[in-house]
């Protein structure tokens, strides 16, 4: 009698791809809307992005299931917060408040990588960036799930990020406009998607500013 | 990716373990569509017992409730089980008497959250469940599969229709389809899995559920073409082959 083994896994790649870019006054978050599973398409109109506070934006990508419960558990425990102190969660709270919600789940994690964007107290654009256990760091711009190999070094060339390691301190944020940063989103996800399969279908962008948080599509390649 | 079973992997081994393995009677497909007055689903009366065919009456889709229609391929047994949880949830929704009754909606995530926390305690339904329904006049299609993915769609289908059907979907399927259209395309679907899909039974049901409710049709055969020249004289082109 042949032993047998496990032989499922909990996990599974949903695939997709999420940017995210801070500007002075304004963050634009984006992501793929296709759903995959191996080499089939499950869904092409799916959202990987979620608004957790009028500040604050997630889009996540990788297992879905775990994506899915990890938003709800943010949603819930913001709604917690706003009952206990009569204000929206920042988005830098936030941002920790997801660190400590993916550690928690260290031996078991949560199979989703995260990119959140919002504006700080002072109202400049933030980006953060995770891993997916939960080591973060706030940076001016980023991009998280399968396209990001293909997407992160074009952004390096195009925003020019200083280097962490200078003194004095210099800012990530980028100074292009609001529309600048939109259509370098298109441009990156145009690309991505021409050599990723996993990325494709539709691209959401997100852009949250003082006026407060717009929403728009642009079609992408179905194949 | 489907989950396979009868692979080496690094969980406990079958002496010292309670949890679901592997399954052994499995439902093939499901393949789902909403048209212009709800959804139609069809799925095959099949169970197969590996590669044996044993049961042939199987019933794959229920109604729940008022509002939804759910409809399973997998282990056989978790489908009954998920049943008698749904049950339990129906049961005490009616309790309330309160004139609200859960949609399809609040029935998709309530599957949605037991399958993925059974995922989560290493012991899975092994099932991928379609729900469709009607709620208010809002039509609701949607999937949830063994370890917690979910999603909606227009059309949706599990196993081998995800290969097979969802491209003929893709290319057919439009918003307000009439009810014999839609018959139509889900036909030419499992026709197609019928062919190709070895698990496949020629005895399926089509369900509908509508503003009105649920009708689940008598099981009937569809209609197959095996005349090709191709099948009659196999050798032609290669002789001395069999």
């Amino acid at each position: 009698m042949t032993k047998h083994q496990a032989n499922w896994s909990p996990y599974d790649n949903n695939g997709g791809s999420c940017v995210a870019i801070a500007g002075a006054d304004y963050c634009v978050i984006a992501a793929d809307t296709r759903m995959s599973t191996g080499y089939n398409i499950l869904t092409r109109d799916y959202s990987k992005i979620t608004k957790l506070a009028d500040k604050c934006v997630m889009a996540s990508s990788g297992f879905q299931a775990d994506v899915k419960a990890l938003q709800k558990l943010l949603a819930a425990r913001h709604l917690i917060y706003q009952h206990q102190h009569n204000k929206q969660m920042g988005c830098p709270a936030m941002a920790q408040l997801l660190s400590n919600t993916l550690y928690y789940k260290r031996f078991f994690p949560y199979y989703s990588f995260n990119v959140l964007g919002g504006l700080d107290n002072e109202g400049k654009g933030c980006v953060y960036t995770y891993d997916a256990v939960g080591s973060y760091e706030r940076v001016g711009y980023s991009s998280q799930g399968s396209g990001s190999t293909l997407i992160i070094p074009f952004l390096d060339n195009q925003l020019k990020s200083p280097s962490p390691l200078l003194l004095p301190v210099q800012d990530a944020i980028t100074p292009l406009s609001e529309s600048e940063a939109v259509d370098l989103v298109k441009t990156v996800f145009a690309s991505a998607t021409e050599r990723d399969i996993y990325t494709g279908d539709k691209l959401e962008i997100v852009v949250l500013n003082a006026e407060g948080i717009q929403r728009e599509f642009m079609d992408l390649r179905k194949d | 990716m489907d989950q396979k079973p009868f692979s080496q992997g690094l969980l406990s081994s079958e002496a010292d373990s309670q949890r679901t393995l592997y399954p052994y009677v499995t439902g093939t497909s499901v393949v789902a569509l909403k048209y212009k007055d709800g959804i139609l689903m069809a799925a095959d009366m099949g169970g197969s017992y590996g590669s044996t065919l044993r049961y042939k009456s199987v019933e794959r889709m229920k109604s729940i409730g008022k509002h939804s229609l759910l409809g399973a391929s997998g282990e056989l047994s978790d489908f009954q089980e998920i049943l008698s949880y749904l049950d339990e949830l129906i049961l005490y929704d009616n309790m309330w008497d309160d004139g609200n009754s859960l949609g399809p909606k609040e029935v998709h995530s309530y599957l949605t959250r037991v399958m993925y926390n059974r995922r989560n305690k290493f012991n899975p339904l092994w099932s991928s469940l379609v729900l469709g329904g009607v709620k208010n006049g809002e039509k609701y299609l949607g999937m949830v599969s063994m370890i917690g993915v979910h999603f909606e769609d227009n059309h949706v289908a599990t196993g081998f229709g995800n290969h097979l059907a969802r491209p003929i979907l893709r290319e057919e399927w439009h918003e307000n389809l009439s009810f014999e259209d839609g018959v139509k395309l889900l036909e030419k679907c499992m026709r197609v899995l019928l062919y190709r899909d070895r698990s496949a039974v020629n005895k399926l049901q089509i369900a509908k559920i509508t503003e009105e409710g649920v009708t689940v049709s008598q099981p009937y055969s569809l209609k197959t073409f095996w005349g090709f020249s191709a099948f009659s004289n196999p050798t032609v082109g290669a002789e001395g082959s069999w």
